[in-house]
């Protein structure tokens, strides 16, 4: 028995709408391991291809088969991308889920629907369109086997009658999908859907209001993830020592970076690899390689997710003491524990920072894009070299695993930071070094590499006591001036991260300060805010911890300034108490989700709304 | 009063004219008379005998009184005291790094046997080229004196508490799990240590030495079986071990008996002049089944129970490029602008 009641509204007919183009979100509801995963990137890509600015996000199950997915498809051509709350379209091939996704519909929305569910006897306010899958899959597709998979382009070829989407860009990005190698998974694939808009020609009149229209807002764009967009500024950024241990949602940055480097990492000459890819045994492993690799002078990464981050604790505290670089991918999940591990969040902010026992802090890039996944990849080797130590890179399960639209990345010129090493040439010049002594007054010292053919060269490195000669001390001296010193490099490592992205308004009261993915409900919930109540906002976008000078100075500009933070204990402003003065601290204030959804500008209108008195 | 001045005697050097003070480490901290010290001592006779420059060789270890002696050995050599048990995956990933890197990892029956089990087991599934040395004493000494899980079944703690579970044996568990070099020796037998600590230099992959190393502090009593004078008693060598590194002529050293002769990688030899007939250090299941027989006898079985110079080293399984990964210059690791440009096409 249902517990949904069908909400009294006015019954939808084709005369009481009024057309909204390029507008709204498509929800395609199935079962996980039926393979509509390409009807759906196929569907998000047409249209892509037709100009209109447009976001995919897979909600997906911490399972291999059998349980609900939901995908989502947002059309914005005001070019929001964020996850929008209200579903205009929904596509539900899932009969577990099918009556709640219904119910949940607001008024005026589209349903197209498995024939058989007769979900149309739910609602009379929401315009239904009903198709007999199994029945019009079995002549496009002779091989029983296949069609459970097949069966999922019918729906394509039903939308793009309904919405107008021109069936030559489906064509197209069934090609782009399956690769000329392919062809004939994508013929078998295309005409499945074609005979679902011939079925929707002729069987399905238009009644809804939604529909695609040509823009020219993507030209030039590429369609990407921000892990494989990470995986690829690693690559250009010099990686050569990845380990990593599997774990969802960040398996697909290594996955996909080792695909890139068997093609472009292997020497044409030699046939050797320029990188080593180990799968280690477990986060200890992982990142204890990551650390070894980075002793040992290479670019070293891993990549991991909140357990990971977790096991990851005393090695990263050992390279924040022994002063080693390495790069961390947390691509962050749901916690604690095992929480949510499919479902997007911002919780590993605060254990990050501060991860290890003992007095460690660590620098973290946030990026919020793909193309920043990329930058900042480069960003995080250099850092990381330049000050030897661990740095981490932020990403989410929103950002890591779903695809985006990007501007294409522009090829780095900066040369690569490796910073201070000291060869044999340099050891014979000065005669010897110290390996902790803050000789450039920026705390930060030179390091050798093993290896090098020098008798000056060896250092013993370790995480117990040391003083600046790299010899065992338990002094109080040597401890409290090798901390301070940690402390001058983190200050140094402050004045090298990267500045916050402004947007200031002079008339603003109200400011939001955020960062990652939060960013694009944030911008579409300031133009929310301007236009339903006439309040105009400015807004910081951190791109990465420590903070730098321009947050305080933003906080003291406005009388109230929210952090948005996507987990439950505003950890994101938790780090702005740890440092800023109290007067500073009371202007803040917190908008937080923690529901596991990618955040949407309506949640955050309505607590701003709420919590100003609007 | 003579007038005639003799000459001071031409200082010793070794084959890359370095004497055997550049080889020389740290005051050790460790108790007097520590098996650590002498283990030590042997690596700076082997490192120096073989002409290794010191410079090329890097240190590991974890945490323990064992992983304090790499500081007391070889200062010209880059060192590394990491994290308990974590050892493995640190030399990993800088061997990774920096492959003309001689591997020396030292650690202890904590690290090995217990917190870093798991990181033994997968070390020797990738076969990392390093000489893995296991200093067993049974027991935790940097924390006063608590049984380690290679304490032998029913030995007694100084304080007079019996041990009631089963010991691992590293050297067993090593052949189960695919090395290909395990040996095991005694810290007071100097000539049986240095031959086959030799020898893992040559060797082109993982060696696992375990070396019976006594604590004289906490594991050196009646009722230990991890004392020298159990040791002394109990030892039963599988052959005598030399070593014929391959900057010297083999004839210098004519055996009589029964001689196995096992070619390393790099050319040189290891000569196991065999005590029993029967064995060959070749075999898996031969060491296996010696090391249970002897077990039952308890004997601890002493020399190199098993070695296979062919199997490809984690190095050689991954194809790296011959020169450090390190070192490779930005055009050797950063791909060109056309490949940017073909992988942003791919995703308009």
């Amino acid at each position: 028995m249902s517990t949904l009641e069908v909400s009294p509204a006015a019954p939808c007919s084709a005369e009481s709408v009024r057309r909204i183009i390029n507008d709204f979100t498509i929800q395609v509801a199935t079962v996980n391991g039926s393979g509509s995963q390409t009807a759906n990137s196929v569907l998000m890509r047409a249209i892509f291809q037709m100009g209109v600015p447009v976001s995919g996000k897979n909600m997906f199950p911490s399972n291999i088969a059998g349980l609900p997915t939901w995908f989502t498809i947002r059309a914005s051509g005001h070019g929001y991308i964020g996850r929008k709350k209200e579903v205009d379209f929904l596509v539900a091939m899932n009969p577990e889920t099918a009556r709640e996704d219904v119910m949940n519909l607001p008024a005026g929305a589209a349903v197209i629907y498995d024939e058989p569910l007769k979900l149309n006897a739910l609602r009379t306010d929401v315009h239904f369109y009903p198709a007999p899958f199994d029945k019009l899959v079995a002549p496009v597709c002779p091989e029983p086997k296949l069609r459970k998979l097949v069966r999922n382009m019918l729906y394509d070829g039903i939308i793009a009658y309904l919405l107008d989407i021109d069936m030559e860009e489906i064509r197209k990005a069934l090609i782009t999908q399956f690769g000329a190698r392919k062809a004939k998974a994508a013929a078998l694939n295309l005409g499945a859907c074609q005979a679902g808009y011939e079925y929707a020609s002729k069987n399905l009149p238009k009644t809804d209001p939604f529909s695609v229209e040509r823009m020219n807002e993507t030209a030039g764009k590429i369609i990407i993830d921000g892990n494989s967009a990470a995986a690829m500024g690693c690559m250009f950024a010099g990686v050569t020592v990845v380990t990593w241990y599997p774990i969802t949602p960040s398996s697909s940055l290594v996955e996909t970076l080792i695909g890139y480097l068997k093609r472009h990492r292997v020497d044409k000459e030699t046939g050797k690899a320029t990188y080593a890819v180990v799968q280690a045994e477990d986060e200890l492993a992982s990142i204890g390689m990551a650390i070894g690799a980075g002793w040992g002078g290479a670019r070293s990464m891993t990549s991991t997710a909140g357990p990971g981050i977790s096991l990851m604790s005393e090695i990263v505290g050992l390279g924040y003491y022994a002063e080693i670089p390495a790069v961390i991918f947390d691509v962050q999940r749901v916690g604690p524990s095992t929480g949510l591990p499919t479902r997007t969040a911002q919780g590993d902010l605060l254990s990050t920072a501060l991860l290890s026992h003992g007095d460690t802090k660590h620098p973290m890039y946030f990026p919020s894009s793909p193309d920043e996944c990329f930058t900042m990849a480069g960003e995080a080797f250099d850092l990381a070299e330049k000050f030897q130590t661990p740095v981490f890179v932020m990403l989410d399960l929103d950002l890591g695993m779903n695809n985006w639209m990007s501007d294409p990345f522009e090829y780095p010129t900066k040369p690569l930071d490796r910073g201070k090493v000291l060869a044999a040439e340099d050891l014979e010049r000065l005669g010897g070094f110290a390996r902790y002594k803050d000789v450039d007054g920026d705390g930060v010292g030179y390091r050798t590499l093993p290896n090098t053919s020098h008798p000056g060269a060896a250092y013993f490195t370790r995480g117990s006591g040391h003083n600046d000669r790299a010899a065992y001390s338990e002094r109080e001296d040597d401890y409290v001036n090798n901390m301070d010193r940690l402390n001058r490099k983190f200050e140094s490592i402050r004045g090298a991260m990267l500045k916050p992205v402004v947007d200031s308004h002079p008339e603003a009261k109200i400011g939001l300060v955020y960062e990652g993915t939060s960013r694009y409900a944030v911008e579409e919930s300031r133009d929310q805010i301007r236009r339903e109540h006439g309040v105009e906002t400015s807004s910081l976008r951190l791109r990465g911890y420590p903070f730098t000078h321009e947050l305080v100075d933003f906080i003291r500009k406005h009388d109230r300034v929210y952090i948005v933070d996507q987990n439950r204990d505003a950890q994101l402003l938790a780090l702005m108490r740890l440092e800023f003065d109290p007067a500073d601290i009371a202007r803040l204030h917190s908008i937080r989700y923690y529901g596991g959804l990618p955040l949407d500008a309506r949640t955050i209108s309505d607590e701003i709304v709420r919590q100003e008195g609007l | 009063m003579s007038t005639t001045l003799t000459p001071p005697p031409p200082k010793k050097i070794n084959r890359i004219g370095l004497e055997v003070l550049s080889y020389k480490g740290g005051k050790t901290t460790l108790c007097a008379g520590c098996g650590h010290n002498s283990v030590s001592e042997r690596l700076i006779e082997v490192f120096y005998e073989m002409g290794i420059e010191p410079w090329k060789v890097a240190k590991f270890s974890g945490i323990g009184c064992s992983s304090k002696s790499p500081a007391y050995f070889l200062n010209l050599a880059h060192g590394f005291n990491s994290v308990h048990g974590r050892m493995p995956a640190v030399a990993t990933g800088a061997i990774l790094a920096n492959r003309g890197i001689l591997g020396i990892g030292i650690t202890g029956d904590g690290d090995t046997a217990s917190i870093g089990l798991g990181q033994f087991m997968h070390l020797l599934r990738r076969n990392l080229p390093l000489i893995y040395v296991i200093e067993n004493n049974g027991v935790y000494g940097l924390t006063k004196g608590q049984f380690s899980a290679t304490a032998d079944l029913n030995s007694t703690l100084k304080t007079g508490v019996i041990n009631d579970l089963p010991p691992f044996d590293c050297c067993s568990l090593a052949l189960e799990w695919g090395a290909t070099f395990v040996a095991r020796t005694f810290s007071g037998d100097k000539r049986q240590l240095t031959a086959i600590l030799k020898a893992a230099v040559s060797h082109n992959g993982l060696s696992v030495i375990d070396v019976i190393s006594p604590c004289v502090t906490f594991n050196d009593h009646v009722g230990s079986t991890k004392s020298y004078t159990y040791m002394k008693d109990h030892e039963e060598p599988l052959h005598e071990v030399d070593f014929v590194p391959h900057f010297e002529d083999i004839t210098v050293d004519i055996a009589e008996g029964e001689v196995q002769d096992v070619k390393m990688h790099d050319g040189s030899t290891l000569r196991l002049r065999k005590l029993d007939r029967n064995y060959n250090a070749t075999g898996k299941f031969d060491a296996l089944i010696a090391l249970n027989e002897a077990e039952k006898k308890g004997e601890v079985l002493t020399g190199v129970l098993y070695v296979n110079p062919d199997k490809p080293n984690f190095l050689d399984m991954l194809n790296l490029d011959d020169a450090p990964l390190a070192t490779l210059p930005e055009s050797k690791v950063r791909p060109s602008r056309a490949a940017l440009d073909e992988l942003m096409e791919e995703l308009r």
